[in-house]
């Protein structure tokens, strides 16, 4: 039992951390149809912000993270207004070919910049106590992954449901030209929902990096995946199934992990995530979606 | 005074020629139908007039300005809304929010507050279901949404779009009075529709379009005891 609440805390972490990168999947698939591949390079590239304010500007965690969330803020606004803006009546083939090509394109930009080597942040960075709760162990850290994620996810529902730019956003979605005749400016809008997407990835590569206190360029790429899973796994398009699926993924993977073996956690993971969407073609809180990717 | 006019309009879609040198006005005050069958060009015309359509050529004058290269949120802005072909109704936003996407460029709370009893008054139905999903009403109740959502513009002008698409003989009539009502409460109105029977019965002037062209124009009475729409439109 004590085995398995301890694997359940570090499931949840590394869930949360998949749900902040799904979201960004979800919002942007919602509003203009377009898996970004991309997005895991803006998460890892929250990371290498984090490293470098903290390492060279002797930023303190908190304001490096919020350095790292602003920049990569605007780094996916920038993002779609060169790369995606141009092709939004295009085929989403082309769409989908140069969201892979922009990908490489920050992959190894950083690579050329930073170097490939696996880089750690500083070792007093944060406070890392352990407590233990009846043999169960929860760090420091683990305590702020939660902390910050769900303080997170409530802001972002709160902006998606009650304000006027989520509104906007909602409305987009479901319908450009009829929210054009709102007054909604749609080109804000879709910068609005990057921003606030690759916001919630930047943080996402800061906690993972100074979790696992290693970063390197290609880093994105297997947590984008799996985060990209776990946003078609909860419905894609729907932000509370993002969430539900990235712990649920973070869960999976740690507890096979656990009690089946490393080895064949990410292809158990797979199988769960087909067997979902053989029963719920539209995952698990998908409605009406009809075209799939 | 001339509140919209539009002049010698080309709108292409590729090769397709859909508008070839139309030109209509709109006075303030007025009911202005604009009629014509299937493919005609009539949700072009509207939808060239918000901007959302490309225009190839011509010019279109909003209260004195030129709006031809204006954006829509602009167009909106200045007093011109449509309610669309379809009534394009926001599913999965509550039938208060999709109200208050009306008042998007709205500052005013008061005003938008004022606005929202005036709509709940006009479509009781509505203020029954203000936290329902808009895609869960019916048909007649969705083209009442679309008109209290652009109500909650306070236009000057508002174009709709078939508002009597797909609704039974009663709302038909419903509809029809209640686009009279906005008329007489100040919003000068320009309609299209196939429905050519009631929407010149209503209409101070109206306008034929076919094939992208003005073929006839004249006054609402004027063009129901003309022989061509007799024939053509009226089944007489
Ligand atoms: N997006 C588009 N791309 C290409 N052609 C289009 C497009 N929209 C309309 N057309 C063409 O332009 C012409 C006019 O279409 P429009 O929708 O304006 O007609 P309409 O008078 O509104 O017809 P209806 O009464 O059926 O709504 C038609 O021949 C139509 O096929
Ligand atoms: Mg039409």
């Amino acid at each position: 039992m004590i085995q398995f609440l301890q694997q359940m805390i570090n499931g949840l972490s590394l869930g949360s951390i998949y749900a902040l990168i799904a979201l960004g999947y979800t919002m942007v698939y919602g509003i203009i149809k377009l898996i970004n591949f991309a997005h895991g390079d803006v998460y890892m590239l929250g990371a290498f912000v984090a490293f470098y304010a903290t390492t060279f500007f002797h930023l303190n965690f908190f304001v490096a993270l919020v350095v790292a969330m602003v920049l990569c803020g605007v780094l996916g606004v920038v993002i779609e207004r060169i790369a995606y803006k141009p092709l939004r009546h295009a085929t989403r083939i082309t769409a989908l070919i140069t969201a892979m090509g922009v990908s490489y394109v920050l992959e190894y930009t950083t690579q050329y910049f930073a170097g490939s080597e696996v880089k750690t942040f500083p070792t007093d960075l944060l406070d890392n106590t352990a407590f233990s709760f009846g043999g169960v162990r929860i760090t420091m850290m683990q305590i702020y992954i939660f902390v910050i994620t769900i303080v997170l996810m409530i802001i972002l529902t709160y902006i998606v449901n009650k304000t006027k730019m989520g509104r906007a956003m909602r409305a987009v979605s479901v319908d450009e030209d009829a929210a054009k005749l709102m007054g909604i400016n749609v080109d804000t809008t879709i910068s609005f929902t990057f921003f606030l997407g690759s916001c919630l990835a930047g943080v996402a590569g800061v906690l993972v990096g100074v979790y696992y206190n290693s970063i390197n360029p290609l880093m994105g790429m297997t947590p984008g995946l799996k985060a990209f899973i776990a946003a078609v796994f909860g419905g894609i398009g729907n932000i509370p199934g993002a969430m539900i699926g990235g712990l649920f993924i973070g869960i999976a993977e740690t507890l096979v992990t656990a009690y089946g073996s490393s080895l064949y956690k990410d292809a158990i993971v797979y199988v769960i995530l087909i067997l979902v969407l053989i029963l719920k073609p539209d995952g698990l809180l998908g409605k009406n979606v009809k075209e799939k990717v | 005074m001339s509140m919209l006019s539009v002049k010698d309009l080309h709108v292409h879609y590729g090769v397709i020629e859909a508008l070839k040198g139309v030109s209509i006005d709109v006075n303030e005050g007025e009911i202005v139908s604009l009629i014509g069958a299937n493919g005609a060009g009539k949700t072009t015309m509207l939808q060239a007039i918000s901007g959302i359509v490309k225009k190839s050529s011509g010019d279109i004058e909003f209260l004195g300005q030129s709006i031809y290269k204006t954006n829509p949120k602009n167009i909106v802005a200045a007093g011109l809304t449509q309610v669309p072909e379809g009534r394009r109704i926001f599913t999965g936003l509550s039938v208060y929010e999709n109200l208050m996407m009306g008042a998007f460029l709205r500052k005013d709370k008061k005003g938008i507050e004022e606005d929202l009893q005036k709509v709940y008054k006009q479509f009781p139905i509505l203020e029954q279901r203000i936290n329902q999903d808009a895609s869960t009403l019916s048909g007649g109740e969705q083209q009442m949404l679309a008109m209290g959502r652009a109500l909650m513009a306070k236009p000057k002008l508002m174009l709709l779009d078939e508002p009597s698409m797909g609704l039974a003989p009663i709302l038909v009539k419903e509809i029809f009075s209640i686009i009279k009502e906005i008329n007489a409460q100040g919003t000068t109105v320009l309609l299209v529709e196939q429905n050519a029977k009631m929407a010149l019965s209503i209409a101070h002037r109206a306008y034929v379009l076919e094939t992208g062209k003005i073929v006839l124009s004249g006054t609402g009475e004027e063009l129901i005891n003309s022989p061509e729409i007799q024939k053509a439109y009226l089944g007489g």
